[in-house]
Formats: C-alpha cells, structure tokens, sequence
C-alpha cells in the first residue's frame, strides 16, 4: 500500500495553482482523505499533486451578499463548529455531526467532498437541496455551476480535468424555512447506506415546497420530481406522512451492494423519511399540537 | 508482607502509556542497515493452475534486487504438512512458502519482488506476468460437501478434512420422552482477527555464523523458531526469534503462515536481511480466517424445563490448507464438544463435518469454536423456555451442572471443576436488575419500542495444558517457564516464555513476582518474546499468560526468596526462618529496622562469595516451568448479558448495555482481567452485529477494506459492566484461572438471545450471524407474509 510516485508541488498563490492544473494528469490535494487512501491503494495515479494547503485566499466562512461562502480549504471541522454555519445554514449544521469521524472531519473540505462526489457522502446532497453555487476556475477563467447541474453520475462532475472548486456558496436560510436531515449507517460516520435532506417553506399551518434529496442508495444526489404537490399540514398523521414519503422513494433507484438491496434501502429511506417529516412538522408547529397518528 | 500487596490491586499495564505516546517498538519499527522490502504477487484467482510466470521485465525495475518464485524458494525451503496424529483425515497437500504450479486461494502468495523499498516493489509487482489457467472454484462450504464438488487442490481426493462424531448418552431416547424439542439452523460468517498491526516479519541471516535472526509480529516464537529451523534445515541453536511489541494477536499471530517463511527463505537464499509487512489489503486475503460454519441444533427438555439432549449438527469451512502447525480443526471441534458445557445434560449427538474450500485457511480467532456451542446452545434454551412459558433466566437456573464434584465432565467431554456458575446467574440478574428491566420491557413493547435481554452462560477453556497438541504430536509448547535472577544491584530480573500482544500478562507477571519476593514492582524488570533471552515456552494461546506463566513466575519467585533468606541467614547469622522481605529489605521479624537490602545480598553473593558461611551458596537465578499435567486445561465460567433495541422499521440494533460476571479464579489485576473482558466482549459485539469477510460463489473476497469489512467501534459500543466470582483453582498454587478469551466466548450468544428476544412479539428468531439491517428487515417480512 504505498503510492505509485507522483511530483508534488505546493504554490502559495492561486494563480500558480491553476497553471499547475492545467498540465495533465495533475490533481488538486486539499484534505486528502479520499485521494491519499486511492493513492496508496494504486486506484489513480495523478501525475502532479498540487497542495493548495498554502493559499490563504481559499481559506475561509464568510457571510456575504450572495449567500455563505465556504472557501477550497474549509475543513468538516470549521464547518462544524462555525456560528455563521449554525445561524445561516442551518441544514449543514444538523448534518455535519454525521460526516466521518473527528480524524476524517479535522482534515477533509466541504469543496474536496463536492469534488469527489462520492455518493455516500453528504456534502453534495446538501448541496443539491439547498442548491448551492460551485465556483469553479481554471486558469483565465472562472464560473459558477448550480449543485443540481454539477453531479452528473458515479463519481462524474460537471468539472473539467484542469479546473478546481474553489468555493462553494450556500444559499441563507429563511425565517420560514424547515429543514431536515436523517441517513442510516451501520456505524456512526460511515458512509450512508441511505440517507435524506430535506427543505420546506412554512406557510400558515402547512409545510410545503418539499425539496426532498436522497443519497448514499443513489448514483448522485436525488431531488425527488415528486414533492411538487406534497404539503405537512400541521395535523397531518403519519399514515399521511408515511404515504408522502413512499411517493417520493418510488422514484429512487437505489444501486445494489453488501450494504442492501434495491428494495431495503428504498423501505428504510421511506422510514427515515416518514420520521423526518414528522420530526419537522413538530418542529414547525411546536405548541400547535401536532396530528394524531 | 501484608502491606502493600500488588496481587489483586488494579495496576495501568506497565506499557500503555509508551504505546499510546507512540513510542512503541514494532516489527516494522526495527531499523536494520542494508534492509530489503518484500511485496507479493498475489494470486487474484481463487484457483488457477500457474501456467507461465515471466519476471524479468519486473527484475530490471528501478531498485528491485530479486524477484523470486515458488521454484525459486525450494531450494531452499523444505514443504510442510499439517498432520494431527488422532484426525488422520485432516490432511491438506504440502505447502511451500509461494505456490507452486497451482494457486488453491485468492491472495496466495505466487511472487515475491525483493527490493530497496517497499514502493519500489510494488511498482515492479505490477511488471510480473503470470499466465493463469482457471480451475473450478469451491467456495461455498455447502458446495464443497457435494459429491460431485471439483476439488480445492489437485492433489487431494476430496474436500473432506474431518468428520467426526460424539455420542454420550442416548439422544435418540432422550428426545422420544421429551415434553418440548425446539430447533434452529445458525449460520456464521467468515470472520478474520483485524489486528492493529499486521502481520509482519524482519529476517537476517548472517551468512558466516549460519544464523537466523527473526523478528516477528507474533504470538509463539519458541514454536516458531521450531519451524524456521526445521524448514530451512538450521540447527535449532542457529535461529533467534524475536517478538517485540505486537499490536494485537487474537490468535491470528499463531501459524506459520507461508508468506513469512517465504521470507526467512528469502533471507537466507540472498543473505541480506528482508522485511515484510502486510498491508490492510493483504492482510484480508492471507490472514488466517475464523468461524465459518453451519450449525443445525436440537434440544430436548422435560417439562420441567430440564435439559435432557442436545443434537448437533455441524458444517465447518477450512479454507485452501490446514493451518500450519496447528490445524484447522479446533473451531469445528470446539463447536460441538463445548455445546451445553454449563449445564447438567445426560445425552448428546454431535457430528461435524469440515470441508477445504478456495479461501484463505481458517485459523485460530480468540475463543476458537466456543461461540459458536455457546450460540447455539443458549439460543435453543430460549426458545425452550418460551415454548414452555418460562423464564430463560429461570430455566438456565434450573440446569447449571453441579460442579461440586471436581472431575466432572459435560455431555460432549468438557472437564469441569470448582466452577462457579450459579453464583455468577445470581450475581448477574442483581447486577443487571433483571426483574426491572423486564417489566420495563413490556412497557416499551406497548409504545412499539422493542427492547431484548439475552443471557449467555459459558465455560471458557483457559490454561490448556500438553494434552491437546502433543497428543496430536503438534510441536506447540504448552509449557510456561520463568527464569528469575536477581540483579547485582538488587533488582529482579523476570525472563518468561509468556509473551504479551497487549493482554497486560508482564504486568500481572510483575504484580506476582513483587509480591511473593517482597521486593519493589519497580524493581521487577519483565524480559519476554526473544527466543535467545527468554526460556523455552508456549507463548501466549488458550489464556495461559497470567494462569500458567504467572504460575511458574510464583514457583520461581518462592524459590529465589529461600534462597536469598538463606544467604541473609548466613551473613546475619540468623535462622532464616526468622527473615522476612518487604520492600526490597531483609527483616529480621522481632526488629523493625531493616538489616540488609538485596542489594546488599547481590553485592555480597556475586563480589564477595567467601564472606558467605555456607558450603553451597543457594542459586540467585532460578528457572521453573509450569503445566497442567492433570487436568487438560483450567475450564473458567461466566455469565454475560445483552440489552438491545432493534429498529423493526430499518433493521437496526443498538446494544443499549453489557454484563458480565466471569470466574477466572483469583483475580492478579482487576483492571487488566477487566480489559480482557471488555475487549473479548467487544470482539463478540463485532461477530453477532458487524463482522463478514463476504465471498462470492467465485471465491472472490468482496469486501477486503475497512471500509467494507466492519469491525466494533467505539461509538457503537455499551458500557460493559464486570464483576467478578472468585473461584481460585486447585490445580495451581496461584488459583488464577485464564481470562483472554471469556467475553468472546458469550457475547455472540448474548447479542443472538438478546435481539431474538425483542422479536418475540414477531414470531421471528435470526438465523445467520452478523445481524445485518437487511437480514433483520427480511427475517420480519418473511415472517408477516
């Protein structure tokens, strides 16, 4: 398990950076808790590792104008722990607690996760439900890729070989904005077997505007197509609940492997889902006395 | 000698702190100048004739220095065979340290590229062309019993290894008369050890002395110098074996694993020395396996809910050889000879069958095979007492064996003596509050929370003594041997055949030295693992550490304290009878000023003998050896209990908490016994909840990483609660019975009792271990349809 050779270059500057890239075969490394273990592995061979770890201006939370900028070199662990995350995005910070183990967390990005697009990770799931932007530059140019448009298969971004995420923007978070998030894993921090993150707008006693993302079954990210006409009353029983959520999971196509089959993971999303929605409605209407099951 | 015991006070092991800092020694630590790396090929067939094998494009690699083939090897290498002299019938072809002419498992070693870096191997690993042909694949155990199964290696007739029966009583009768016969079918995974540091090895040979020098992540290196020598024709005085630190064992650091000879060999042919260490990769395709097997079981019982018979089935997988030198019986043995040790039962019918198949060779795994009985028994008296509307904690009160008698025997032969297993039921359902948690489970119940507890009784066969291997002429010591010597400036130096993966054995070793010498802890220097420095032993297997090699460390320690009683008597002209030591100073006991240190004694024994007024001066460097001779091994008892939620829904378990009452004897370190109790109880969590090396019909292994192949974390993990029973055996003067293996022993059965507990309102009793969400989820639908 040692790495094919490999050059290795760490510019301070972005700009030098993206030159780097532009060569082939070179990859970016940021946290490198994914692409040390497939180098170790022999799984890729880049020819160029280009450390970004020493540009500054990739670094960084910011509030700004445009939404909640998270910067290439933002660790699970900043994400974690930030009162700008826990205020603006609140969705990020109910999952977070869920990405990996404090060892992954300390070192690997937000961006590096979007990148890699694996599809048991939550990165991009939150990033489709919330529909975040991706900046993406190359050398001489820069732009901006909407998270539903970026993840395009196992694996598979809308990113080119010689560009690099070098911010992600979250969207803030409304006053009336519910959210969800649940995902099952054998063992806390594992990669999801399923998971679900979930968006809803409150208007008087309902919750609507389902954006409804499942992942970990799902090649990429999946925005259910089938939230459009579904609403949380504020007394809606979980029967009810339970039918909206085998609507949406009819429409997964969960891939096969040792963690299940295609039918066990879409009953058990439909389960997190179920109790997700419940759990928001709750939240929602709290002193409003919920429905009766 | 009151004061101040360390006997039975909870000591840190004397390592932790090192190790944790990172400061320890490990194989792969050793710097050695002029070193080579080894990286295998390895065979990604799992049976595949060797038609071709082409190196030289991988030879001309940058660095690589050799790259050696099995053919290579025999030159200088001699085959081995595991042979057990009672079980002809377990007999797997000659093995070599690279295979020749045919690969029997995906991951036998086929190549070894031997260059100045590990890196530089790997890339040129990637050069060697090797023309396969592929041959029939066994991987299933139930596919290699066919009688028309291709077989596992061309040179064997058939995939049987072993088919062997017991029969006590008349089960047949027994199960005519019975009021209630329950039965079930249980399925084990394929599990492996996961030791934190792999297997690893480091060989010098010095080519004008002839001499061998090794150093070994491993378990046994008196048993391993053994082989070295015999395999690649040395004198035996012309090998050193060395095991320093070692992270984690389990039983897995206990073979001869052919890779590693592989090499020695290397070290010997090319005269340089050589390293290999696996990586997490390899090590899931060439560390010995464990477990696989599966079980059929009956029970019959009165309707008094007494236990009358048991009958058993069992189907073991060996894998491609029988492990080297131990074999690979002991699991399937195991699992029907120990099946109801714990209780009073007249009649048993077993039967157990083992079949080679394409995989890895199946080995040793911490608690060898009694998991497996325990699983089976237990889980069969649980349906028992439903059938019979019982409580199981009652029904299991009703049967413990009387063991008043000190020779009593189980229905499948186990030896049982001076055991304890009616006081640890008491004392666990206390512990536990039993009659509590029970109610509280009928409440969750009502709410659609559904909460188990599961029991577990066990026997834990600990201290194996010579019977078991040297009957099956298997040259595996199960002698332990401790040589003391007091230091010239009075410290006590312990040499022990004990070796210690982590078990904490040094420290209970020191604890008994300090004590029975009267002498500082501190000044008690443990020497073990190095096979020139440390006399002849076992090793650590079968939880002798603390049992036996603290047994011949107590002989040793009385011994050594006559003697320097008696030079003191001499020098202070003084009965020495009268002398007592604490603390490392010689009192005279009506005084209580000290009147000479050992120190004071070395100084004068060693410098200046003739100021000694005896004929004879007493030996200051004393060795004894220790072995049960009357007994086949020290059987130990507990009890251990589960209580768990399962999420009906998603098929999830949680282990809410964990207990455990276990009787290994007088307790030397609580916190240490503790540990080993936890740690074997976590190890049994992993088996029932997590643990699967999963193989397709093709005998490829589909899961070997730890991303896929999950072992116990600390996350999912209950507080395990220990006490204890003391039961001091009588087969010892030190009464301490072993403890390495008790947690494992049960916990399995506990999870199994415990998570078919909560499904009783289901109808639903889990038949294959580990408990997956989907194996839960499709047990439940089954049953609703």
């Amino acid at each position: 398990m040692k790495a094919p050779a490999f050059a290795y270059r760490r510019p301070d500057e972005l700009a030098e950076a993206l030159s780097l890239l532009a060569d082939d075969g070179a990859q970016v490394l940021a946290g490198g808790q994914s692409l040390i273990a497939s180098l170790n592995m022999r799984l890729s061979a880049p020819a160029l590792l280009v450390d970004i770890n020493r540009i500054g201006a990739l670094r960084g939370i910011e509030d700004r104008a445009d939404g909640i900028r998270i910067g290439a070199l933002v660790r699970h662990v900043d994400v974690l722990h930030s009162p700008v995350i826990a205020r603006q995005v609140p969705l990020l910070a109910m999952a977070l607690p869920h990405v990996a183990h404090m060892a992954v967390r300390n070192r690997g990005t937000t961006c590096g996760s979007l990148a890699l697009a694996d599809p048991s990770a939550e990165m991009p799931a939150l990033a489709v439900t919330l529909n975040a932007k991706i900046v993406l530059e190359k050398q001489g140019a820069r732009r901006t890729v909407a998270a539903r448009d970026f993840f395009q298969g196992l694996y598979q971004t809308d990113r080119q070989d010689d560009e690099m995420i070098t911010e992600v923007i979250f969207p803030r978070a409304a006053d009336d904005e519910v959210f969800g998030f649940a995902e099952l894993a054998r063992r806390h921090g594992d990669f999801a077997t399923v998971g679900i993150a979930v968006r809803a707008r409150r208007s008087g006693d309902t919750l609507e505007n389902l954006d409804v993302v499942i992942f970990g079954s799902e090649a990429t990210p999946l925005l259910s197509p089938a939230t459009s006409a579904l609403r949380i009353a504020a007394d809606a029983t979980a029967p009810m609940l339970a039918d909206m959520a085998e609507a949406i999971t009819a429409t997964m196509e969960p891939m096969e492997n040792h963690q299940g089959r295609a039918d066990t993971k879409r009953k058990q999303a439909a389960v997190l889902l179920r109790r997700t929605f419940r759990d928001m409605q709750s939240r929602a209407f709290a002193g409003k006395g919920n429905g009766h099951d | 000698m009151t004061a101040n015991l360390k006997t039975g006070a909870s000591l840190p092991r004397r390592t932790a702190a090192r190790l944790v800092a990172g400061k320890g020694r490990y194989t792969d630590d050793i710097q050695v100048a002029g070193l080579l790396h080894v990286a295998f090929v390895r065979s990604s067939y799992p049976h595949a004739r060797l038609k071709r094998i082409e190196t030289r494009a991988a030879a001309d690699m940058p660095g690589v220095v050799a790259v050696l083939t099995g053919n290579d090897l025999a030159k200088v290498c001699a085959p081995w065979q595991t042979q057990l002299a009672l079980l002809p019938s377990h007999l797997s072809p000659p093995q070599m340290p690279m295979a020749q002419g045919e690969a029997c498992w995906q991951g036998e070693a086929i190549v070894a590229v031997v260059a100045t870096s590990r890196a530089l191997a790997e890339d040129a690993t990637e050069s060697v062309e090797i023309e396969w042909e592929e041959l029939p694949v066994v991987a299933d155990v139930q596919a290699a019993a066919l009688a028309d199964a291709p077989v596992v290696h061309s040179a064997m007739t058939s995939n049987l290894g072993l088919d062997h029966t017991v029969s006590t009583g008349d089960a047949e009768a027994a199960f005519r008369q019975a009021a209630v016969t329950v039965e079930h079918t249980f399925s084990f995974d394929r599990q492996t050890g996961v030791t934190l540091e792999p297997r690893t090895i480091l060989a010098e040979f010095d080519p004008r002395l002839q001499q061998l020098t090794i150093h070994h992540s491993h378990q046994v290196p008196h048993q391993m110098r053994d082989i070295f020598a015999a395999q690649l024709k040395l004198p035996l005085s012309n090998v050193r074996v060395v095991a320093p630190d070692v992270g984690g064992a389990f039983g897995l650091k206990l073979a001869a694993y052919p890779d590693e000879m592989a090499v020695a060999t290397i070290a010997v042919l090319l005269e340089r020395p050589v390293k290999f260490c696996a990586d997490r990769l390899e090590a899931f395709v060439s560390d010995n396996h464990a477990r696989e097997a599966k079980v059929h079981g009956r029970m019959a019982v009165d309707a008094d809910g007494r236990l009358t018979a048991m009958d058993v089935s069992v189907v073991s997988g060996f894998g491609a050889y029988s492990a080297y030198p131990r074999g690979s019986v002991g699991e399937a043995l195991q699992a029907v000879h120990m099946v109801a040790a714990p209780y009073k039962m007249a009649h048993l019918r077993g039967r157990v069958r083992g079949y080679f198949q394409n995989k890895p060779p199946s080995g040793v795994l911490r608690a060898v095979g009694q998991p497996i009985a325990t699983t089976v028994t237990e889980q069969l008296l649980d349906l028992a007492a439903r059938r019979l509307s019982l409580d199981p904690a009652e029904l299991r009160r009703r049967n413990y064996v009387d063991t008043a008698t000190a020779t009593a025997r189980s229905a499948g032969g186990i030896v049982l003596a001076e055991l304890s297993l009616e006081r640890c039921h008491d004392r666990l359902l206390q512990l536990m509050d039993y009659a509590t948690l029970r109610q509280q489970q009928r409440m969750h119940r009502d709410k659609g929370i559904y909460r188990g507890i599961g029991l577990a009784a066990f026997i834990e066969q600990t201290a194996v003594g010579p019977t078991l291997y040297g009957a099956q002429n298997v040259r595996a010591s199960a002698q332990e041997t401790c040589r003391l010597t007091l230091e010239a400036d009075g410290a006590i130096r312990c040499a022990t055949s004990i070796t210690d993966q982590g078990q904490g054995t040094s420290t209970a070793l020191a604890q008994i030295v300090a004590d029975a010498l009267g002498v500082d802890i501190e000044t008690v220097e443990i020497a073990t693992g190095d096979t020139q420095l440390t006399p002849f032993g076992g090793g650590a297997w079968a939880s002798r550490g603390t049992a036996l090699g603290g047994e011949a460390a107590l002989r040793a320690a009385r011994k050594l304290k006559e003697s320097v009683l008696g030079i003191a008597g001499a020098l202070l002209q003084t009965e020495p009878d009268l002398l007592k030591i604490e603390d490392g100073r010689i009192y005279n006991t009506a005084s209580p000023l000290p009147q000479m240190s050992l120190a004071d004694i070395a100084t004068t024994a060693y410098f200046k003998a003739h100021l000694v007024a005896l004929t004879e001066l007493p030996a200051l460097e004393i060795t004894e050896s220790f072995a049960p001779r009357d007994l086949p091994y020290v059987a130990a008892n507990g009890i251990q209990a589960a209580h768990v939620e399962v999420d009906v829904e998603l098929g999830t378990i949680r282990v809410l908490d964990f207990w455990v009452v276990d009787d290994c004897g007088r307790v030397i370190n609580p916190l240490l016994v503790d540990e080993q109790i936890r740690g074997g109880v976590v190890q049994g969590i992993g088996a029932a909840l997590y643990e699967q090396c999963i193989y397709g019909a093709d005998g490829q292994l589909e899961n070997g990483s730890l991303v896929d192949y999950l072992v116990p974390m600390a996350s999912e993990m209950p507080d395990i609660h220990v006490a204890h029973v003391q039961t001091p055996t009588s087969a010892t003067t030190l009464g301490a019975r072993g403890v390495g293996e008790a947690g494992t022993v049960g916990a399995a059965a506990a999870i199994w009792t415990a998570v078919n507990d909560a499904l009783t309102p289901f109808g639903v009793v889990l038949s294959e271990q580990p408990f997956t969400p989907e194996r839960v989820l499709d047990a439940l639908a089954a049953r609703k349809d």
